[in-house]
């Protein structure tokens, strides 16, 4: 008998087997987000017709289409997919319907998956908590006054409660792995170039890159592998061969060498988050791990280095919503320069408005030098750090996040406070480096603790195989939240 | 020494952004903005003399395809997504300029 709460792979095992449809297992799906998502709000919009279309035609075909056959998967809403309103979680793109898919789509759909809907997100990716969604929050399912985290929200919540074993998020500054952690299950950013950006719609594209959510770190390898590779159109996703990570997951971590920068453990961090990592780490040791004290002596600028590169790249590429091609457009101006400032003014919310500003502000004339520059040298310390610590070690071990999942509306005055929440997510996006978060346990009040490791560019196998040896060893991905 | 924004600086960084500011959001984002300058200043901190920037992570550099024309997007599919457009003769239609 297959639950919601079944893996990817034990579903596509039964599917295979013929002891179930894809259609059975788009059910299974739709109608667990047909009972969840009102509470949940996982889905911005879910097209149930289409998907069990899709999975009635891979019934027909008979064949195994390819390792995700008949897998229903949910993806964050600033993915492209031909036909559906892809809104990045923006009033300037609530109408929007994409002409196009992105790379990770048709690789998706080659392999067998079955698109379900599409979840709710900040607004083009910025923020750490749903709650700067035109049209969230989501509502953390392991306590529904609590943020699941951001911006990949949604999709963490719909893995974690059960409606989809896999979901694809976007990581810029940890939107991926902070959710995952605030939800309790795996999401990995893959190393910058892994996978095709190719119909994401941009935030900041020295530093997005598309990942899965997963209740298993063996799913987590499994649609790594089918997203993952070169694309004649994104020139940044690499030619670096995509290895089989789901065939190396061999359960061993004998010698695995993980550096722990203690010194970054500070006040700041939240005695129960550092109770549930220190024992994590303890449970690595015990697995065979020699585990190595590290300094990463400029970590603590990684914050605002991170802040300055983005906002940067994001006012450059959040220029092209002016109400002229795709979008909402301001119907009330005389002139085009009238459009464009209405246009934007009420399209955009009021973070991506503040992010657009201080990205413009550190670009200006006069001002260049002292803050962009000067992050990007920053930007190559804080990569130095890694590469002398990964001359002692094979993968670095933090917190995922400093505190676990906070109340929704706890933050939303302060965007300074929202941003330094990312102290532990920012460094990996900013050194190019991949990086996965694993649950490792709970608060007393029952909230999950994400341990994040951090690897060598390209050395994504290394940490699932670490993340999986742990997983085994451990029962935090078994445990479900009460919805 | 603290940063600080007034409401002519906001004004003038929306015009570069090409966003219309309501009153209220002005003295809001000045005050916001003028928050995070000040906490990002302390990269001031740290000598970077000579230091290399690092504008992308990219390890062995772009990857090109070809340059051979491929297939791309119909322009009437394009049209239907414009808030103003005039797909007989193929064109964007915008606020009158001149």
């Amino acid at each position: 008998m297959v639950g919601p709460f079944d893996t990817a792979r034990a579903l596509r095992d039964a599917i295979m087997s013929r002891q179930m449809s894809a259609e059975d297992a788009c059910r299974v799906a739709l109608d667990r987000i047909e009972r969840a998502n009102g509470r949940l709000h996982a889905f911005h919009s879910v097209d149930g017709d289409r998907a069990l279309a899709r999975a009635r035609a891979l019934d027909a075909a008979g064949a195994i289409t390819g390792p995700l056959h008949g897998i229903p998967i949910a993806l964050k809403d600033n993915i492209a997919v031909t036909g559906a309103v892809t809104t990045a979680g923006s009033r300037i793109l609530e109408n929007y319907v994409s002409p196009f898919n992105a790379t990770v789509v048709d690789k998706l759909e080659r392999a067998g998956a079955v698109i379900v809907g599409k979840t709710i997100c900040d607004e083009f990716a910025m923020g750490s908590s749903t709650e700067n969604s035109a049209f969230g929050p989501s509502r953390n399912p392991w306590d529904t006054g609590r943020a699941p985290g951001g911006s990949s929200g949604g999709s963490a919540v719909a893995v974690a409660s059960g409606m989809t074993p896999l979901a694809l998020g976007s990581d810029t500054g940890g939107s991926i792995r902070q959710p995952a952690a605030f939800c309790g299950i795996v999401g990995i950013k893959p190393t910058y170039g892994r996978v095709s950006r190719y119909g994401l719609l941009a935030y900041a594209s020295s530093l997005d890159q598309i990942g899965p959510f997963a209740r298993s770190v063996a799913d987590a390898a499994l649609c790594l592998e089918v997203i993952g590779g070169q694309d004649s159109r994104d020139a940044t996703a690499g030619s670096a061969p995509v290895p089989a990570f789901s065939e190396g997951l061999t359960g061993n971590m004998d010698g695995v060498r993980i550096g722990v920068p203690r010194h970054l453990l500070t006040d700041g961090v939240d005695s129960d988050v550092r109770t549930a990592f220190e024992a994590g780490v303890q449970t690595l040791e015990r697995l065979g791990a020699k585990v190595i004290d590290i300094e990463l002596p400029h970590a603590r600028f990684a914050i605002p280095a991170y802040y300055l590169v983005a906002t940067a790249e994001a006012s450059s590429n959040l220029a092209r919503y002016d109400g002229v091609r795709y979008g909402f457009r301001a119907a009330d101006a005389g002139t085009l320069e009238e459009m464009y400032d209405r246009t934007r003014d009420r399209g955009f919310g009021a973070e991506v408005k503040r992010r657009i500003m201080l990205g413009t502000y550190v670009l200006s004339a006069g001002y260049y030098d002292a803050y962009y520059l000067k992050a990007l040298q920053v930007r190559t310390l804080i990569r130095q750090d890694y590469q002398q610590a990964f001359e002692r070690v094979d993968a670095v071990a933090v917190p995922t996040t400093p505190t676990p999942a906070f109340r929704l509306g706890e933050r939303t005055e302060d965007p300074l406070q929202m941003y330094l929440a990312d102290v532990f997510t920012v460094s990996a996006p900013l050194s190019g480096l991949p990086a996965i978060s694993v649950p490792c346990g709970f608060t007393p009040e029952k909230l999950p603790v994400g341990l994040q490791l951090t690897g060598r560019a390209w050395d994504e196998m290394t940490l699932l195989r670490v993340a999986d040896a742990f997983e085994r060893a451990t029962e935090w991905t078994k445990q479900h939240p009460p919805v | 020494m603290a940063l600080t924004l007034g409401p002519d600086d906001a004004r003038r960084i929306a015009t570069l952004a090409r966003i219309e500011l309501t009153t209220d959001e002005v003295d809001l984002f000045a005050r916001q903005l003028g928050d995070i300058l000040n906490y990002v200043d302390e990269l001031r901190a740290l000598d970077t003399t000579g230091v290399e920037p690092t504008s992308h992570p990219l390890l062995a550099g772009p990857v090109w395809r070809a340059d051979e024309l491929v297939p791309s997007l119909d322009r009437d599919t394009l049209l239907q997504g414009a808030p103003g457009a005039s797909p007989r003769v193929g064109l964007f239609k915008v606020p009158k300029v001149l």
